[in-house]
């Protein structure tokens, strides 16, 4: 038994229904109880999804159990099979239902149904939702494919060169993480570089459509999630390589450009041409980013402290783009998914940070406290933890919430996404004129604490003061005197934690039990060393 | 027999000889632990313990929207495959699980277990764990159990669940009182303590209270009076415990606010000239704020989902106070004893249903394309993208709605969505 307050992820089944509900005409009849039909409530508000996700729910109660529960889900399975006429239907259990044993899928495969029937099998007592999504996937396309798998051992002939090369674009889903613009993003780089897109899947396809995705050259894995488990076995069983560069952040999108041109015998120039990694200037990037990291005002972006915490393809792109892109310091870093945990551990000792693997929003949230952060990259639950340390933050990766679906052009991906990364993880910040500003007005009445920067919510003095206390260790460490403690508030409240935090680590390793005037300083001088 | 193979049967049974369309099919209705949402924040003392899957977990935070910032007062114990092969002992892991929180958490008071799908399936038996754990915490803790489980409970039925836990530990009094039963927010509980005082009612209850710890004493001289149509096994339990019930309509609207406070009023003897001179000018307010509301709904066509069990008792107030054309009137689950003063004034040539069968109900919705859809948040979006205009139900669970000042608010709940559109041009 685990306590838990808020969960990163669902359970299986809803990955497997943002897989039904991310493509056109597939159904899925789920063996569940009357509640949990909540699950609907995810796609159509967070979304704002026009139609229900196509999900029949056998909705068993009670006093359906030891007896006709079986019959249920046959009945369910036929009007399902009747009204909607999907392409292919997936049958399976939610967690109450895995536990009366009624084997769902194999009574709907007995049904003989003109269509294919696809039998899933999510244990919930130990898996999660990306792993539900993942395993769906694969088994579906697994499914529709069977009869297209050539022999083993058998090479995959070369591509004629008079076609252009073609990928498929896999991973993105509704729930996803700007998955809709991100794939828009990656097409007009393909499309710069002469590649077709075959198929994306699972976001608007058909059933039809996966069955042709062995006509491409090879997959894009674009969020390893929910689509690496399938782009292995293409790769296994038909010759597909796939990429492993996730094109988030200038450089990475880079690579990934030189990755996709290599995978399909291109020329990567027409994109990698004009970019000029290193050099200042307008005009050394088709991304704003690096000129905008390099220009004056961001000067005061440098060394920031963030606290990075997502899903393990974002938070380890983020990570990247923090540490050589904005010129930031990681200071923590980890993910929610144990699956992925190696390559989030690998990433973390590339910044000196030990990886926080978890999925206890408890555990995370004191991780973040501790870390005492300038910013905090993280899901909507980060959102709430940073909200109540007063510490800002950017959503980077699901979960995620209505606000993280906007109406504009959003993607995170490629080099219109470096720009959208920039302004979205620099705008919670205070701006570097308004910081530099507050500092030499801080005696002014209207530049206190209760006056924060302009573009800020008012809200945030507040907080910002909470934060301050939550940060002290008021326990064990060591005493402010009265004039300690005075000194200390004349110090710009955006940088008062940091100064408090450091004297306090100073006194503490001097062995002082208090903290004066004095030790303020020699602390400030040690620090600027 | 088949839940989807049920022919959808009229009956004509009990005093109301009104026929109800009974539905069995897929539902679209939260299962009882959602009542947890609004509950954790009622009992300030308690926690919520579920013990269930992560399916469970992830129900109450989507309802509860994670708008709460602070460190809830509910969670979820949640089973896993160690529990399930037996290679942990369930029961000791809970009584772990239990301590730890405690711990955690010095000012609770009151912890519920509450059941699920999946500990009502392995038969783990909470109340038994919470025995266990009496023994080991009391006076410290109390520890109760309930089930919110969606196979037994549908939402509201949660909090009837929750409430009914209370009754064997009320201890016995003769004293006359009035017990006002169902979870309202305060500020509506404090107007309805003001109105009961000024009526010459002094003796108030109300069930739950603000904190967990305080349950009130019960006996022959208790009035029940109900203030949610939800609760119907705790009002029998405590009419089993000797107490009487008073039967109205629910305190919706002008109408069915007078009707209610006057329940209490004559059951305490109070003259009507003095329920006049006390509810006169508060029933006044309500009358012109719900004649605000009214142009914007008069005439207009509703059709409600099955959802709180709320549904009858909103009907009447939209219908006979503010002139809205019932189509149907759907129901997870008719409580008949509870909503028989409700049923009286509706109108016979109405549909009055019963259970779900999604599909076939949202044929009904399209083929009679009302003027306003009352649904939960999982239909809302796709009916609209459908033309239709929709009020969410979850937000009549979760706002202030009874009583005189609330009776406007009320009202425009459900005139937003035609004021919404008058005013979009887009
Ligand atoms: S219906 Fe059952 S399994 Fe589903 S959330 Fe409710 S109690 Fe849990
Ligand atoms: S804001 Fe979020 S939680 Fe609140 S109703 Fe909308 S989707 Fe639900």
């Amino acid at each position: 038994m685990q306590l838990t307050l808020w969960t990163y992820e669902g359970p299986p089944h809803i990955g497997a229904m943002r897989i039904a509900t991310s493509m056109r005409d597939l159904h899925y009849v789920l063996h569940a109880p009357q509640g949990d039909t909540y699950a609907d409530l995810l796609f159509t508000m967070i979304e704002r999804q026009d139609r229900r996700p196509p999900v029949t729910y056998t909705t068993f109660q009670a006093r359906d159990l030891g007896g006709s529960t079986a019959e249920l889900v046959k009945a369910a399975v036929a009007e399902a099979f009747e009204r909607f006429r999907p392409a292919a239907l997936l049958v399976g259990d939610s967690c109450t239902a895995e536990l009366i044993q009624d084997q769902s899928g194999a009574l709907a495969a007995g049904m003989q149904l003109p269509i294919p029937v696809v039998a899933l099998e999510l244990p919930a007592y130990s898996k999660k939702e990306n792993w539900g999504a993942a395993e769906t996937f694969y088994h579906l396309v697994r499914a529709l494919l069977a009869d297209q798998v050539p022999a083993p051992g058998s090479k995959r002939p070369p591509r004629d060169p008079a076609r252009r090369p073609r990928a498929n674009l896999l991973g993105p889903t509704v729930l996803g993480f700007r998955c809709r613009d991100d794939v828009t993003e990656i097409r007009r780089l393909l499309d710069a570089l002469g590649i077709d897109v075959n198929v994306v899947a699972p976001l608007g396809a058909s059933v039809d459509d996966l069955r042709r995705l062995p006509d491409a050259d090879f997959n894009i894995d674009l969020y390893p999630e929910v689509s690496r488990t399938l782009t292995g076995w293409l790769n296994r069983s038909f010759g597909m390589p796939a990429t492993r560069t996730i094109p988030m952040g200038v450089g990475a999108t880079r690579d990934f450009i030189a990755e996709v041109a290599a995978l399909a015998g291109v020329d990567p120039s027409p994109l990698l041409g004009g970019e000029t990694p290193g050099a200042a200037g307008r005009s050394s990037s088709a991304s704003r980013q690096p000129w905008y990291a390099r220009s004056v005002d961001s000067t005061y972006l440098t060394g920031k402290r963030v606290f990075i915490f997502a899903d393990a393809t974002h938070a380890i792109a983020a990570a990247r783009i923090a540490a050589e892109e904005m010129g930031f310091t990681v200071v923590g870093l980890g993910c929610y998914a144990r699956d992925f945990a190696r390559d989030v551990r690998e990433a973390a000792a590339r910044y000196g940070v030990e990886a926080l693997i978890s999925d206890d929003y408890l555990e995370v949230e004191k991780a973040i406290a501790a870390a005492a952060p300038e910013l905090v990259l993280g899901t909507q639950m980060e959102r709430h933890i940073a909200k109540r340390l007063g510490i800002a933050c950017a959503v980077i990766s699901s979960p995620i919430h209505v606000q993280d679906v906007p109406a504009r052009y959003s993607p995170v991906y490629g080099f219109e996404g470096a720009n959208v990364l920039f302004d979205s993880w620099v705008h919670p910040l205070v701006m570097g004129l308004e910081e530099h500003l507050l500092q030499m007005f801080r005696d002014d009445f209207e530049f206190n604490d209760a006056a924060p920067a302009s573009h800020l919510p008012a809200v945030a003095a507040q907080t910002m003061a909470v934060a301050e206390l939550g940060m002290s260790d008021a326990d064990d460490g060591p005493a402010w005197t009265a004039d300690g403690e005075r000194e200390l508030k004349k110090i710009p409240f955006f940088v008062r934690g940091k100064a408090r935090r450091n004297t306090e680590s100073y006194a503490r390793s001097r062995g002082l039990s208090t903290i004066t005037v004095e030790t303020l300083y020699d602390a400030k001088a040690h620090f600027a060393r | 027999m088949s839940n989807l193979h049920d022919i959808p049967v009229a009956t004509r049974s009990g005093c109301d000889e009104r026929p109800v369309l009974r539905e069995r099919g897929q539902r679209e209705v939260f299962c009882g632990l959602t009542g947890i949402v609004w509950l954790h924040r009622k009992l300030q003392d308690a926690f919520f313990l579920v013990v269930g899957s992560r399916t469970c977990a992830h129900l109450i935070q989507s309802a509860a929207g994670v708008m709460i910032f602070a460190e809830p007062r509910f969670g979820t114990a949640i089973l896993t495959d160690r529990d399930l092969a037996g290679m942990a002992d369930a029961n000791d892991e809970l009584d772990r699980l239990c301590v730890t929180l405690l711990e955690r958490r010095p000012e609770i008071r009151t912890l519920f277990l509450v059941g699920s799908c999946p500990s009502e399936v392995i038969k783990l038996d909470l109340a038994r764990a919470a025995e266990r754990l009496n023994a080991r915490l009391l006076p410290q803790v109390r520890v109760l159990s309930y089930s919110g489980s969606g196979i037994e409970t549908t939402f509201t039925q949660g909090e009837d669940a929750a409430l009914r836990t209370f009754v064997p530990l009320m201890p016995h009094t003769d004293a006359r009182q009035l017990m006002v039963v169902g979870c309202l927010p305060d500020i509506v509980e404090d107007q309805f303590r003001r109105q009961f005082e000024q009526l010459g009612i002094a003796d108030v209850v109300f069930l739950p209270g603000r904190r967990a710890a305080d349950v009130p004493a019960i006996g022959p001289n208790t009035d029940l009076l109900p203030a949610q149509p939800f609760n119907g096994d705790t009002v029998r339990a405590l009419v089993a415990r000797g107490a009487r019930l008073l039967r109205a309509p629910y305190p919706f609207g002008a109408e069915g606010t007078t009707a209610w406070l006057q329940a209490a009023a004559r059951a305490w003897g109070v003259s009507p000239a003095a329920f006049d001179a006390v509810t006169g000018p508060a029933r006044a307010r309500a009358e012109t704020a719900l004649a605000r509301q009214r142009p914007l709904l008069a005439g207009r066509s509703l059709f409600m989902l099955p959802d709180s069990q709320l549904e009858p008792s909103l009907a009447r107030f939209l219908h006979r106070e503010l002139g809205m054309r019932l189509i149907e009137v759907g129901t997870p689950f008719l409580d008949r004893q509870m909503v028989s003063e409700e049923l009286a004034l509706l109108p016979d040539d109405i549909v009055l249903s019963e259970g779900q069968h999604l599909d076939r109900q949202l044929d009904r919705v399209r083929a009679a394309r009302p003027d306003l859809t009352v649904c939960g948040l999982g239909l809302a979006n796709p009916l609209e993208a459908e033309g239709l205009a929709t009020k969410w139900s979850i937000e009549l669970v979760f706002s202030p709605i009874h009583g005189y000042d609330q009776a406007g608010d009320l009202a425009e709940l459900f005139a937003r969505p035609f004021a919404r559109r008058a005013r979009l041009a887009v």
